[in-house]
């Protein structure tokens, strides 16, 4: 009568047991009642993988027991329904199937959810514009840990703005990228650049024992490229080596002295302040220097043939020919003093 | 269930009748109920929201029919097109048109997903498809431009073809962007609006440049 009645009870709370930890699975799905998780046979694959191996262990189990002997109660009534143990087995895979599932959609929602960034795209244009021009303003006090905003619409902006613009140099400059696109290469320098050396210089503020947080260096970064995008914008149209020079040192080096002051005024000790402004102006005046020779060349030969007839100014010529000279002449004029 | 076990049908009462559950309020797109009508009637619906869909971006007005059935085939369309028409410029080897086609697709949608995402973050109340949607429709003044650069530069590449080309491109980048601007700067708080018209305005001026500085081989 003991194992009967266990055996009654088995299959009973079995299926019932599944039913309910899989009805609110079902609920919200349709409207029409799923008969299949009530069989022994149910129709999950996960669920017939846990039956399948139920049952071998239970063959496995049952030779091993056969030797044993079959004196026990506790074993006789786990032998006696071995559909008990295959229920429980399959009700915990299920429930093991549930958590796992609850806790990857939790974990999906926390880290795709596009609400983390929302507090660091707070901003009013008025404050955009501030910012711009402050970043080209080195300020004075550098006792006191200056404020950086904490903000990611400004230096996103100006990455693409400097991507768009670093097309523009390449396209009038016809460069030619073999194993790429120009787009491609336009946006992985600019990112590369923000990104990569954001992450290099945190690394070296951490080390430096600098008092800055990622976003923050981000942004500090993102708005140093401001002085890169006035730069490369007049640079790319006016073609002159001495003029990209002048650009260079003073809307660079503003932009570097507000970066390095921000900077000098969270860190302490010298030699930290030093590793950490050498390294960021370094890399900062060297990327533009980057940005200007490699895609962009300076084709000396362009005034010429947009003026004159087709002629470099130095070749030497035949003096027979006044009109050839007085070509020559005219144009080496005109180079002269285009270049004053 | 041991009490179902012993219930028999007996052979000569027919089971029949429906098994179906109220749903509550049908849908207005009744999609279930139009597997069974000629494909024409399917296409030609389509069809017809695409047209509708050009019509406003022509004319932008205040509607909100391109915002409430979006779909996104009528800039898959423009796309396609206007990557084909832009490929094999300016190249000295033929394998450089291959990246051409790429370049404009990854530009067009990857642009359209950062300007989406940008204007969801300001807090807009527009979804994600329906931004996708609206600057996908919003290139085609820039098609139409496309057109006309590769018409005038049938006729000749000076200067006056470049001034002509100038102009026109100029023309449509500004109405793409003021069409797209009609429609997604309204669900921005107002005093935001500037933040979410530039990249739209940089995103259409990286297209435009790109049609303005094509060269056919």
């Amino acid at each position: 009568a003991g194992p009967g009645a266990a055996a009654a009870a088995g299959p009973g709370p079995g299926p019932a047991g599944a039913d309910t930890v899989s009805a609110p699975a079902q609920a919200g799905g349709s409207a029409v009642i799923d008969m299949e998780n009530m069989d022994d046979t149910s129709g999950s694959s996960f669920e017939d993988m846990g039956e399948m191996h139920q049952r071998m262990k239970e063959e496995e189990e049952e030779e091993a027991e056969g030797e044993a002997g079959a004196g026990e109660e506790e074993d006789g009534e786990f032998l006696g329904m071995k559909g008990l143990r295959g229920q429980l087995g399959r009700q915990v895979a299920d429930q093991m199937w549930q958590v796992g599932k609850r806790q990857a959609s939790r974990a999906f929602s926390l880290y795709a959810n596009i609400d983390i960034l929302r507090p660091y795209f707070d901003v009013e244009p008025v404050q955009v514009r501030a910012r711009l021009l402050e970043s080209m303003i080195p300020v004075k006090m550098i006792n006191f840990p200056q404020k950086i905003a904490g903000e990611l619409y400004g230096p996103l902006m100006l990455v693409f703005t400097l991507v768009a613009i670093l097309l523009h140099g390449m396209k009038t400059s016809d460069t030619i990228i073999r194993e790429g696109t120009l787009m491609g290469t336009a946006i992985g320098t600019c990112f590369g650049y923000w990104l990569g050396v954001s992450s290099f210089m945190y690394f070296l503020a951490y080390l430096c024992n600098a008092q800055i947080t990622m976003v923050q260096m981000l942004s500090l970064l993102g708005y140093g490229l401001f002085g890169h995008c006035i730069t490369l914008f007049v640079t790319y149209n006016i073609h002159f080596h001495s003029l990209f020079y002048i650009f260079w040192l003073v809307v660079g080096g503003l932009s570097t002295l507000r970066m390095v002051a921000v900077l000098v005024s969270r860190t302490v000790g010298h030699t930290q302040r030093l590793i950490l402004c050498g390294t960021l102006a370094a890399l900062h005046m060297l990327f533009l220097l980057y940005l200007h020779f490699a895609y962009h060349k300076v084709v000396e030969g362009i005034l010429d043939t947009l003026e004159g007839p087709n002629m470099p100014p130095f070749q030497r010529v035949a003096r027979d020919i006044p009109v050839v000279s007085n070509a020559v002449l005219n144009t080496t004029a005109k180079a002269i003093a285009l270049t004053l | 269930f041991p009490g179902l076990a012993d219930v028999s049908i007996s052979q000569d009462i027919p089971v029949e009748g429906e098994i179906t559950v109220p749903v509550g309020s049908h849908s207005p797109d009744e999609d279930y109920s139009t597997l069974d009508e000629p494909v024409k009637d399917t296409i030609m619906r389509d069809l017809k929201a695409v047209g509708k869909k050009f019509v406003h971006v022509m004319y932008p007005r205040k509607s909100s029919a391109l915002l409430r059935d979006w779909d996104l085939w009528g800039p898959l369309v423009l796309c396609v097109s206007l990557a084909l028409m832009l490929q094999g410029g300016s190249a000295d080897s033929k394998d450089d048109g291959g990246p051409q086609f790429a370049e404009v697709f990854v530009i067009i949608w990857f642009g359209a997903v950062v300007i989406t995402l940008n204007s969801k973050l300001m807090g807009g109340t527009i979804s994600f498809f329906q931004s996708l949607c609206v600057l996908g429709y919003c290139v085609m003044p820039l098609n139409v431009a496309m057109l006309v650069c590769r018409l005038v530069l049938l006729a000749g590449a000076g200067t006056i073809s470049f001034i002509i080309r100038l102009i026109v491109v100029g023309a449509m980048f500004a109405w793409s962007t003021l069409a797209s601007t009609a429609f997604l700067a309204d669900s921005q708080p107002p005093n935001r609006k500037a933040l979410v018209v530039y990249p739209i305005f940089l995103f259409y001026f990286v297209i435009s440049w790109m049609i303005l500085t094509f060269t056919p081989q």
